[in-house]
């Protein structure tokens, strides 16, 4: 039942997701003289932070695998490598958002420019705070074992990361791939 | 592990099995659309209904795989839950844009 009031928040994270798309199409093509995504955007850099999280989309399965198996180590071992990788991608992102706005291409530049720095940011955030939650979960189960509440708990986070690479998906389509044609 | 238990674990679960298969799928779908615009081969439009045909592929894999969405009993309400969502959306950003564009055409006709 917990699960599944969870998977009600995501739908409404889904609609929040989709009015930040809808309000990124609209801006899309607002350059206001600045730069448009063919000219900023590095897809390379781009695949390297959908490896990342598409790597740790599966190193999270491997968690819960181990988890059901009641493997305590296994799933403190999975979490950390997955908490790496979705470190990584932050790492990549901030540094990214850091080198726009060093070359004065901020999110007051242009509309186009601010619905990207807000669809983007926004699911950075997100991963951020699954990042948190994770973090949480490693020391809960670090400490009281695989509890029930700790199977409820993970088996949330993991909707959760699932769901945020399934927005990226969007996101690089969206904002990357279709931005650079 | 091919018992009863197990069997029905990995209705709702996944197993390293689909889990592979998923990522796998996953690769491939990203691969592809990225490899078409990096190295455009394709005319523009083609390339873009590829690149939007893909990223629908890969969230039903996601969705399938990972999240588990499938037509078991157990998974009913969220799936409804899921399609009255993808209606919202539809209604939300397809109206929006269409809002928005036809006020930017005869904002532009003016």
């Amino acid at each position: 039942m917990t699960v599944f009031g969870f998977w009600l928040y995501l739908m409404t994270d889904c609609i929040l997701f989709a009015s930040i798309f809808a309000a990124y199409a609209v801006l899309s093509g607002n350059f206001a003289g600045g730069p448009s995504g063919h000219d900023i955007f590095e897809l390379p850099y781009v695949l390297a932070e959908t490896a990342l999280l598409l790597f740790s989309s599966i190193t999270f399965g491997f968690a819960m695998l181990q988890m059901y198996k009641g493997n305590k180590n296994g799933v403190l071992a999975w979490l950390a490598v997955t908490f790496l990788l979705g470190l990584g991608f932050i790492v990549m992102e901030v540094n990214e958002f850091h080198l726009l706005i060093s070359e004065g291409f901020g999110p007051q530049r242009s509309g186009f420019l601010s619905g990207f720095f807000a669809l983007v940011g926004t699911h950075g955030l997100h991963v951020t705070g699954g990042l948190i939650w994770m973090a949480v979960m490693m020391y809960q189960i670090q400490k009281k074992g695989i509890t029930g509440s700790a199977k409820t708990r993970m088996g949330c986070l993991s909707l959760f990361w699932h769901f945020l690479d399934v927005v990226w998906i969007c996101v690089f389509t969206v904002v990357y791939l279709l931005g650079v044609l | 592990m091919a018992n009863a238990h197990n069997e029905h674990a990995e209705g709702s679960h996944g197993s390293v099995k689909s889990y592979a298969i998923g990522f796998v799928l996953s690769v491939i779908l990203t691969l592809i659309p990225f490899g078409l615009v990096m190295y455009p081969t394709l005319p523009k439009d083609m390339t873009v209904l590829i690149v939007v045909a893909f990223a629908v592929i890969q969230i039903v894999v996601h969705l399938y795989y990972f999240l588990h969405l499938d037509r078991s009993p157990e998974q009913r309400e969220n799936v409804s839950a899921f399609l009255f969502t993808g209606l919202v959306i539809a209604l939300l950003v397809g109206l929006s844009l269409w809002i928005m564009f036809s006020i930017h055409t005869s904002m532009m006709a003016k």
